[in-house]
């Protein structure tokens, strides 16, 4: 292993507030949080090295090469600057090409952009999905996204003997937790009774076991040691990175178990010399579109045990005052998921936990070492990023 | 730390009204794509009234869409294997909205189904009727339900649907 730990800190951190719908263009997104990422670092512009930019589908936008159109707004303005893009993952694989843009030795300082306007597509966001489905083999069948989830969840909670009552705590936890966050697009006061007697949608996916379609922004500032002691008595470190793609034959893939995901857990853990990520990991933001995605990544993390993940939130342990907090901001669950913005948002939130800077949020317990994952193209791969500080 | 958040939200009324102004364009791109050597076979298969898959020769595995390379060897010594027009359900779901989010009378029926035949494990997309949803299980044995051969278009839904049996 080449290392790589804790060579790149995460030195600022910004974001938009997550709403349905946003009176602010793309651009005008990320300026926003970009502008609060430098202020948080005390940088400026000619601080920043190279700009990467994170945003999913140009179909949201309707806008061709959305990277090049985002730019001005990132902070890319006659710089090195690059679009990366693999989904729903792309929130949390944006800063790990920040981090190898200056792991390599080539930067001292990036900034990380991911942005995300779904309101746009008329008449709801969902219609930009459609075109993942296989063109030839899938799409005649004219699928909608729910359907996906709805089946891997079916298949999850069939191999391991789950009910929908099992899964449902872990909306009540995010929601809950999202009231304590300024920028949250959905917290709020629910039960488990509401969580259950809310709408079917595609059983066993019920209303308020899914994040909302949002609009936001957030912004992550990175840079080396040398320059990451001089910016910020605070640095946050990236002590591992890992990224995995399955097959796009999801039909051929076990959908009870998310394997890409342990490949990316296990390639972060390997470079931040984790040997037992559940005594290490003290907080937790896995990805959670729905109640049952944020169990499956657990598990896949190697945070629980197979079929075992659920147990966590109904046992309080993955609580904000539990052992493993997990999505203590209240995760696209309850602050929303501006699919790009959604998994930033989570290493921002990893970046104000472990600085005791979470405010209402923080967990108890001085955490040490965070995990921020993200998942998406066709369910088919997994980002990971290990902080400590 | 005190968080002074951007980003404004806006309400339908702020739209209708034109308090805040919205512009519009609608894309009209039209696409034909090439089935390719695999999934033309597959096609040509399914208005023949059978479903074929490939069979790597080096993994051992017999997969469903067929392709023509093993993408876990990344070999072509692949051979074609007609599969049964059988199989078990691998998961499903029970789907009351559209697309656009609009709902339906009656619930959509998706379901990953392990065509026999194939490798355990290796299913399609496809969609389920003629079953009362609340019988639906995993596990369950279905068959194909094909449009009639003339009415048949080289096309995945050939296949109308697929009922237990």
């Amino acid at each position: 292993m080449s290392g790589g730990k804790n060579e790149v800190a995460i030195v600022g951190a910004g974001m938009t507030k997550f709403v349905r719908r946003a009176q602010e263009t793309p651009k005008e997104l990320a300026f926003e949080a970009v502008r609060m990422a430098l202020d948080s670092a005390e940088m400026t512009l000619d601080d920043i090295d190279c700009v990467i930019q994170g945003t999913a589908p140009d179909a949201f936008d309707g806008i061709h090469m959305k990277g090049e159109y985002l730019c001005d707004g990132s902070g890319g303005w006659q710089k090195p600057y690059s679009r990366g893009y693999v989904g729903g993952g792309t929130g949390v694989f944006a800063p790990i090409q920040g981090w190898y843009h200056i792991a390599s030795g080539m930067f001292e300082t990036a900034l990380v952009v991911c942005e995300e306007k779904m309101s746009t597509f008329q008449p709801h966001p969902q219609g930009a999905f459609l075109t993942i489905f296989d063109n030839m083999t899938e799409r005649p069948l004219k699928p909608n996204l729910l359907w996906i989830f709805a089946l891997e969840m079916n298949r999850y909670m069939s191999t391991y003997g789950l009910q929908i009552k099992d899964i449902a705590p872990v909306s009540v936890k995010n929601k809950n937790n999202a009231l304590k966050h300024p920028a949250a697009q959905l917290g709020k006061e629910i039960t488990l009774e509401q969580v259950l007697n809310s709408e079917v949608l595609a059983w066993p996916v019920l209303r308020e076991m899914v994040s909302p379609t949002s609009d936001g922004a957030c912004a992550v500032i990175l840079a080396n040691k040398k320059r990451a002691k001089k910016i910020t008595q605070k640095p946050v470190w990236i002590s591992g990175v890992g990224w995995n793609l399955d097959t796009a034959y999801w039909t051929n893939r076990d959908l009870a178990y998310p394997q890409y995901v342990e490949n990316a857990a296990r390639m972060a853990y390997k470079m931040a010399d984790i040997r037992e990520p559940k005594k290490e990991i003290n907080i937790v933001e896995p990805y959670d579109p729905f109640a049952y995605k944020e169990c499956h990544h657990l598990e896949g993390l190697q945070l629980a045990d197979r079929g075992k993940a659920p147990q966590l939130a109904i046992d309080g342990v993955t609580l904000r005052t539990g052992n493993m907090p997990s999505c203590p901001s209240g995760g696209l669950l309850g602050v929303g998921n501006p699919i790009a913005a959604a998994g930033l948002m989570k290493v921002c939130e990893l970046f104000w936990q472990l600085r005791g800077e979470a405010g209402e949020r923080q967990v108890p317990g001085k955490p040490k070492y965070g995990l921020a994952q993200a998942w998406g193209d066709l369910m088919q791969v997994g980002t990971v990023l290990v902080v400590s500080n | 730390m005190r968080m002074n958040l951007e980003g404004t939200s806006l309400k339908r009324e702020d739209i209708d009204s034109k308090r805040v102004l919205t512009t519009r364009f609608r894309s009209n791109a039209f696409y034909a794509w090439d089935t390719g050597r695999g999934i033309g076979r597959y096609l040509q298969g399914l208005k023949a009234g059978e479903i074929w898959g490939t069979h790597c020769d080096t993994c051992n595995r017999t997969v469903v869409p067929p392709r023509i390379f093993c993408e876990r060897c990344m070999k072509n010594q692949v051979s074609w294997v007609k599969l049964q027009d059988t199989g078990i359900i691998n998961t499903f779901s029970i789907c009351y909205v559209n697309w656009d989010a609009s709902r339906v009378e009656e619930p959509h029926l998706p379901a990953v189904i392990e065509i026999d035949g194939a490798s355990q494990g290796h299913g399609i997309l496809h969609v389920l009727d003629e079953v009362n949803p609340k019988d639906l299980k995993i596990g369950m044995k279905v068959k194909a339900v094909w449009k009639r051969p003339e009415e048949r278009n080289a096309d995945i839904t050939d296949i109308l649907y697929w009922k237990p049996y």
